[in-house]
């Protein structure tokens, strides 16, 4: 089963997922020389977020945020793909510059996750796969 | 969304890879945020030219290297760097190399080099209902309550995209429907507090911390909420939350009564906001209460208005500690005229210019606190200088700085 969801930015990427319990601004949020949440507040801190599909409930924050995830992905610190729940313009904007620059491939849908932390899912433009393609919600 | 048959030119490279690069961003975000069309902007205001490392420098010369040019009047951000005083920084040589070039890149773009974040205090600024693209948070908010301009909160690289197109994805707060208030906040408290400098940025951090990203509408304000109060009460606001946009009944332009802010909708939510919670809010700004190290005053940018206050205030007194007032040039030039600029050298005060003390290192080590009379500046400095912030009004600033102890007004 896959679900189909809205693609923001195309690609086909897959990798274990991050599912994040709480929003996070990646100005401030995320250390660009290790990736990882640094924000102490976020029930996640210290998560590494380099390959992972990470699927974020909903954006906050900077408007820098944008150079972050274009900093993340040109160090190769960036995550594989982003699932979003609510569409956030801010990371489609890293997501294509990096593209543009570096040559980074990011894809970012929106839509509901399939499932949690740990799992393998993968994005291929407009379709959102869990476990290569067994996705029990189905299509939307 | 709806493409004009200039718009599908630039995509398609006619008029050179900049300005393709460019369309592609804005377009993308606007299929992202749903927008029926682009909109023609009149200004920009670009916040990409503070240096966070080298991709943003890498993007905009590519910009440089495509041939773009902004298509209108573009003003810019604060820098990383004092081009005016630029001893005053005390980072690594490499990072300001990397600061200076992207700031020059800009001004390749044809960017108006005014190095400032309150570029509303500039004399070329948008009026009622002129659709602009905005980069810089106290900016935004400013430029939409109190301007009555329309703008969405536009960030790094897509700041300056939209100035290179002159169009922006018609979307949120450029549309009506997406300037309604959608809470209220009745101010309740006594008529004396109303004259408090304090209030405003004070009350500007209480909703920034409630509303996230939604429009509030104040009621109770009367006209002692000037433009400078009403900037410090916005910036604080879009600190602490996402504010871009708040409404107060009588004061500002799109609000001449509740229906009207509410734009004919009911709101979601109402808060009464009586002395107890305001306090509250004040105290959370401080993070310390030992002796005070420092002063830093003017952020955002210190106005004219406001550097003849500090002036007033100054005159025949010296400060005991360092003590820095950041502004624009432009105000600068108008404070050298004026003797403004003189009298507060004279008090033994540092004018930093074009950038800003809580982004870039120019403080340095202090012996204890930094008191600031800027809920926005006390929101980020502990975080980005490793300081603790004592916040007071600005004549607590100067009482402090004179007596060398800690003085705060109570209310």
């Amino acid at each position: 089963m896959i679900a189909v969801v809205r693609s923001l930015v195309p690609g086909r990427a897959s990798g274990e997922a991050l599912v994040l319990e709480a929003p996070l601004s990646l100005w401030g949020g995320v250390d660009v020389s290790s990736g990882r949440i640094v924000d102490r507040t976020h029930p996640q801190l210290g998560a590494e977020l380099r390959d992972k599909i990470v699927a974020l409930p909903r954006g906050r924050g900077s408007s820098s945020s944008s150079s972050i995830l274009a900093e993340l992905l040109r160090t190769a610190r960036g995550p594989a793909g982003l699932v979003l729940a609510e569409a956030d313009s801010i990371l489609v904007v890293g997501a294509l510059v990096a593209r543009y620059l570096y040559e980074t491939n990011c894809p970012v849908v929106v839509g509901d996750f399939p499932g949690r932390s740990g799992e393998i899912w993968e994005i291929w433009d407009d379709r959102l796969m869990r476990n290569g393609g067994e996705s029990d919600r189905g299509g939307r | 969304m709806r493409l004009t048959d200039e718009d599908k030119a630039l995509l398609r490279g006619e008029k050179g890879p900049a300005l393709r690069l460019a369309a592609e961003l804005v377009v993308a975000v606007g299929e992202a945020e749903g927008a029926a069309s682009l909109v023609d902007i009149v200004s920009a205001h670009v916040d990409g030219c503070l240096y966070h490392g080298p991709s943003g420098l890498d993007f905009v010369l590519e910009l440089v290297a495509g041939g773009g040019q902004v298509a209108v009047p573009t003003t810019l951000n604060v820098g990383a760097i004092d081009l005016l005083h630029p001893d005053l920084y005390r980072g690594d040589r490499a990072s300001a190399e990397s600061a200076r070039r992207l700031m020059d890149a800009y001004t390749d773009l044809n960017c108006t080099p005014t190095w400032t974040c309150a570029p509303y205090q500039l004399p070329e600024r948008p009026g009622m209902g002129d659709q602009i693209a905005w980069g810089e948070s106290n900016a935004i908010v400013f430029a939409n309550s109190v301007l009555g301009a329309r703008t969405n909160r536009y960030g790094d690289f897509l700041d300056i995209c939209c100035a290179l197109i002159g169009r922006a994805p018609l979307s949120g707060l450029h549309t009506d429907e997406g300037r309604g208030a959608r809470l209220v906040f009745e101010l309740a408290v006594p008529d004396r507090i109303l004259d408090s400098d304090l209030l405003y940025p004070t009350l500007g951090h209480l909703l920034g911390e409630r509303c996230g990203s939604e429009v509030p509408v104040i009621i109770g304000l009367d006209r002692r909420a000037d433009e400078d109060r009403l900037k410090a009460l916005g910036a604080a606001a879009a600190s602490s939350g996402s504010v871009a946009m708040f409404h107060a009944v009588g004061v500002t332009p799109e609000a001449g009564t509740l229906a009207d802010a509410l734009g004919g909708e009911r709101p979601s939510q109402r808060i009464v906001v009586g002395q107890e919670m305001l306090s509250e809010a004040r105290r959370s700004l401080s993070t310390g209460n030992g002796p005070v190290g420092a002063v830093s005053v003017g952020t955002p940018h210190i106005s004219p208005a406001g550097l003849a206050d500090l002036a007033a205030m100054v005159t025949g007194k010296h400060t005991t500690i360092p003590f820095f007032v950041n502004t624009s040039r432009a105000t600068l030039a108008v404070a050298e005229e004026t003797g403004d600029a003189g009298a507060v050298r004279d008090f033994g005060a540092t004018i930093v210019t074009d950038t800003c003390t809580y982004i870039t290192p120019i403080i340095g080590e202090v012996q204890g606190a930094v008191m600031t009379d800027s809920a926005k500046w006390a929101f980020y400095a502990p975080v980005n200088l490793g300081v603790d912030v004592v916040f007071a009004a600005l004549s607590d600033c100067v009482a402090t700085a004179v007596t060398g102890k800690t003085v705060e007004e109570g209310w």
